[in-house]
């Protein structure tokens, strides 16, 4: 099956993928042993693509978009892959290199606007603060360019205003001049899209954007995501652990369980025919209007500890078609099914 | 309007300063004894006329409502009445003595908070490190010392022993200083009197040192704390996302909301620094109020004991004030 | 159970329970702070000072206000004219400084117990009532805490001893007047915030009349913090407590202080530094070991009071 993105072709003819990672791992150490928060993950971001990665809390989700920006807090640390963007490896860069990387070509938002947003300064501050960090509006020339830069401020509110604008946020001029905790979590949410826009970046994390916010502000912050895709061709790599924002949103999915790849594939044929168990396991969860009245069938078991991964393939103990072959391996291998998903099941 | 504000708070700490007057003058009147008898324990036979005379002087004859209405009408009008001892009043020996006590106030504060700041931050960004353990550790120490032990144990070991720095006094004794403010270390930079400069801050530091090793102790503490708290926030995280320098993320994203419930401390620890102000100027033979109120004390010299501790009050009050308004200045979800 | 169940035991029997958890909850306690290195010799070390405070008699080696003048100013057993006799030396009387400080002990830990104990019981039980019942008694009282708390601690504590004269009772009255504050304000804080659960509501609702309400629920659930409080304080009470009897406002001679003694010991400090020096450290070792015991209790039972 075949599925045409928005961005099909780059301009020199190959499909080079804008962000790769390659069998990235990141690991935590704790007392009770090392606990690997992504475990070889690999996957490919094209521009312009709207990615989603599902999983419960602690599969790894959100430490991946860390890992990729490098932001992974102490004691984390990656050990082996790479990530590539735009065929360099971001591993390997200086940490003053992924300091003019982050705001500028790659950005994210964060689950709890309220807290994202530091309730010391002004939100539109907090905007052009992105803007200064990368010099997106240089220095005019002249004598006193030093101390005060009247022209690059002007420029500066104009290009915040302008941001806010762009992301829904009613009389910009005078909601820049608000601290966050006046904003409801819809505008904050808003906000913190416009900090990471504003220096329009190419690929755009969102961590959880719409776990705090209601059903209806929901609606709204995603279709300002797609908005967003549309207009700048931004890259979009959704994390989440709502099935449905991702079905609704995403072109491409993938699910992540104990830190490892699952599944993934392009959005409709997974969720129509899901065939990793614990993806199955994740549909079936999701209350269908319309569908005859099933009872919701959750998936048995608790999260795993992941300091303690029993062996083999880590949803086994909580599988309804798990094979004794699926504690015995010693990493369940990635199949690539003809239609192109991969999927991590012995099944297969 | 945050001056019309500021402008509120200020005449809302007059009731206060009002109820301070009261209780002190309350503090007075608990004296067992009567305050002429105490007044004339040296003076041998005294006649009854001198006696009479002396109530009337301190208004001791009058029923206790009249002296508390003509104390506190004293007060409004800046008079804090006379001297048992030194017959002058008491207001002019406070002010002559005042520049000595705040230049070791703002020493101490400076010390305290020049230490502290950056022995919280450090700690709090590394966490666990030698540095935090041993900061820690001695900032334990500052907090379970006494001042007065502290200063003697500086004296000892440094003007005593090692000779380095001398032991009592605010000046030398030779060194001619033109006064302008009476803050020597001040008047000496205004001047341009390097000779009096080096001698005086020689002068000021055990002092400082030991009455504001306990505040830096306690403040050093609460900042990591809250810097522990802050820098675990998201918006730190997103700071560094938007590719901060590591520094100004530290300082200007992470200091500033760490800096809100630090900052209430450091007006509580005022207080810390004008009571314990006393006991280092004893301790140092410092030339300042505090030294002045305990001579006052055991001389019986009630205006005078009155007088200061008003003072004291006061400006524990002013700065308590000051605190509050950095407090709005710094935590927008708060106005005054 | 075989109890009889007359109305007196019906009454007794929650109380009996709560000492029966009350008791199996201090063993808790205690079985955690052991697993803290730094709570542990905090503990271990109070513990002592206790015990040499309450041993005074037997322990300390000669008698703490008779001295002999042509024993005087001699240096500590370890320095070159020192005499094993007198373990820490004698002052500038004669008298041996090991027991004075052995003696000292007492009025040092006498002090802050009471102080503390008078003022948290003081503090907490107008806090309690006063966040209960709201109303012109808590203005009337919060009004008046918020005007001590215009007083420095030991401004206070100075002004007070001034006008009342030195002397133990009334060191403990100046430091109860304006210690109880902070509990105060702990206590009615807590009280407020308890008011309005759910196991104050269902007491009303049984019929409960509103002290045993505080007395019996609300009082067990802010304990800890009270006592956590508690530690905390008896540090600086010590503290103060030393610091006037520096000034000479505080405990008199002939009875031993730590505080006097250093004192005592700032003439000689050049050529008998001992005399002032060692005092100090005691001082300082028991305020140190209170800490660190206070802080470990906190740690395990209020780690919310961390930020203060």
């Amino acid at each position: 099956m075949k599925f045409s993105l928005e961005v099909e072709e780059q301009p020199g003819g190959t499909r080079f993928p804008l962000l790769e990672l390659k069998d990235l791992t990141t690991v935590f150490p704790t007392q009770r042993g090392l606990v690997r928060a992504v475990d070889g993950l690999s996957f490919q971001l094209h521009t312009g693509e709207k990615l989603g990665i599902v999983g419960e809390s602690g599969s790894g989700k959100s430490v991946t978009l860390l890992s990729i920006l490098r932001l992974v807090p102490h004691p984390g640390q990656i050990v082996s892959g790479g990530v590539h963007f735009r065929g360099e490896d971001l591993v390997a860069k200086s940490a003053t290199e992924m300091r003019h990387l982050r705001g500028k070509d790659i950005a994210m938002i964060f689950q709890d606007p309220m807290t994202a947003l530091n309730p010391a300064f002004l939100v539109g501050d907090q905007i052009c603060e992105s803007l200064r960090i990368h010099n997106a509006i240089p220095r005019s020339k002249g004598p006193f360019s030093r101390l005060f830069d009247r022209q690059r401020k002007a420029a500066e509110f104009e290009r915040v205003w302008e941001a806010m604008a762009d992301v829904g946020i009613p009389v910009p001029r005078q909601s820049a001049r608000r601290y966050p905790h006046q904003f409801s979590g819809g505008m904050q949410q808003r906000a913190l899209t416009a900090i990471a826009l504003a220096c329009e970046p190419q690929v755009l994390l969102a961590d959880e954007p719409t776990t705090a916010l209601d059903v209806t502000i929901q609606a709204q912050i995603l279709a300002l995501l797609d908005k967003i895709n549309q207009q700048h061709g931004t890259a979009v790599v959704l994390v989440t652990h709502n099935l449905g924002v991702v079905a609704e949103f995403c072109q491409t999915i993938i699910v992540m369980y104990a830190g490892q790849l699952m599944e993934k594939g392009h959005i409709d044929p997974v969720v129509e025919d899901p065939k990793h168990p614990y993806t199955r396991g994740l549909l079936r969860c999701l209350p269908r209007i319309g569908a005859r009245r099933e009872k919701i069938s959750p998936i048995p078991g608790l999260v795993p500890d992941l300091a303690d991964l029993p062996p083999g393939c880590p949803f086994s103990p909580r599988c309804d078609r798990v094979m004794p072959q699926c504690s015995q391996v010693e990493t369940v291998p990635l199949t690539e099914l003809p239609d192109g998903r991969l999927v991590r099941c012995l099944l297969y | 309007m945050r001056a019309v504000k500021v402008l509120e708070r200020l005449l809302a700490t007059i009731p206060i300063m009002l109820g301070v007057a009261i209780v002190v003058f309350l503090f007075m009147r608990l004296t067992p004894g009567d305050p002429v008898d105490i007044m004339m324990g040296e003076a041998g036979y005294v006649s009854e006329g001198e006696i009479e005379n002396l109530r009337r002087e301190f208004n001791l004859d009058k029923p206790l409502h009249v002296q508390l209405y003509l104390f506190l009408a004293g007060v409004i009008r800046g008079d804090l009445g006379n001297s048992y001892t030194k017959h002058a009043p008491v207001s002019e020996l406070i002010a002559e003595r005042l520049p000595a006590t705040l230049e070791l106030a703002l020493g101490a504060l400076i010390f305290g908070l020049v230490v502290a700041m950056p022995i919280g931050i450090v700690s709090a960004v590394k966490q666990y490190s030698v540095v935090d353990r041993v900061s820690m550790a001695g900032a334990f120490l500052g907090i379970s010392m006494p001042a007065f032990w502290l200063g003697i144990i500086l004296m000892l070991l440094f003007s005593v022993r090692l000779q380095w720095l001398p032991v009592a006094g605010r000046i030398d004794y030779d060194a001619s200083l033109q006064a302008v403010t009476g803050l020597h270390v001040l008047d000496s930079i205004l001047t341009g009197n390097k000779a009096a400069l080096i001698s005086s801050l020689r002068h000021l530091a055990l002092p400082s040192v030991s009455l504001g090793a306990a505040m830096a102790a306690t403040v050093a503490r609460i900042l990591r704390s809250s810097m522990l708290e802050v820098l675990r926030q998201d918006y730190v995280t997103l700071a560094r996302a938007k590719g901060l320098v590591e520094f100004l993320v530290v300082t200007k994203h992470a200091l500033r909301n760490a800096l809100i419930p630090t900052v209430t401390v450091v007006g509580l620890q005022v207080g810390v620094l004008l009571g314990g102000n006393m006991i280092v100027e004893t301790v140092f033979g410092w030339p300042g109020l505090g030294r002045l109120v305990v001579q006052a004390i055991f001389s019986r010299d009630f205006p005078l004991v009155q007088g200061a501790v008003m003072v004291y009050a006061f400006t524990f009050v002013m700065a308590n004030l000051i605190v509050d308004v950095l407090y709005t200045y710094l935590n927008p979800k708060i106005t005054l | 159970m075989e109890a009889q169940t007359t109305p007196l035991n019906r009454a007794l029997y929650p109380f009996k329970l709560r000492l029966q958890l009350w008791g199996r909850n201090s063993l808790n306690l205690l079985r955690e702070l052991g697993k803290q290195p730094s709570a542990l010799l905090g503990g271990l070390l109070v513990v002592l000072f206790v015990l040499m405070a309450v041993l005074a008699p037997f322990i300390s080696p000669h008698d703490p206000t008779k001295g002999n003048l042509r024993e005087q100013l001699i240096p500590p057993a370890w320095e070159k004219e020192g005499n094993p006799k007198f373990l820490f030396g004698t002052d500038m009387q004669g008298r041996d400084l090991l027991s004075r400080i052995i003696y000292g002990a007492r009025i040092s830990l006498w002090v802050g117990i009471l102080a503390v104990g008078i003022s948290a019981s003081i503090g907490t039980a107008l806090g309690a009532v006063s966040g209960y019942y709201r109303g012109w008694l808590d203005t009337l009282v919060s009004r008046f805490a918020d005007l001590l708390m215009a007083f420095p601690f030991l401004i206070f504590a100075i002004g007070m001893m001034a006008f009342l004269g030195p002397g133990f009772t009334n060191l403990l009255l100046a430091l109860t007047l304006k210690g109880w504050v902070v509990f105060f304000r702990l206590a009615r804080g807590a009280v407020m915030a308890e008011k309005t659960t759910e196991y104050v509501e269902a007491a009303k609702v049984v019929g409960q009349s509103n002290p045993v309400i505080i007395g019996s629920e609300i009082l067990p659930n802010i304990f800890h913090s009270i006592l956590v409080l508690g530690t905390l304080r008896m540090g600086s009470m010590i503290i103060t407590e030393a610091s006037l009897s520096f000034l000479g406002l505080g405990i008199q001679p002939p009875t031993p202080a730590w505080g006097s003694m250093v004192a005592d010991g700032r003439d000689y400090l050049v050529t008998s530094w001992w005399i002032a020096t060692l005092p100090g450290l005691a001082i300082l070792v028991l305020v140190l070991s209170i800490n660190l015991f206070g802080e470990g209790l906190r740690d395990i039972l209020d780690p919310r009071l961390k930020v203060e």
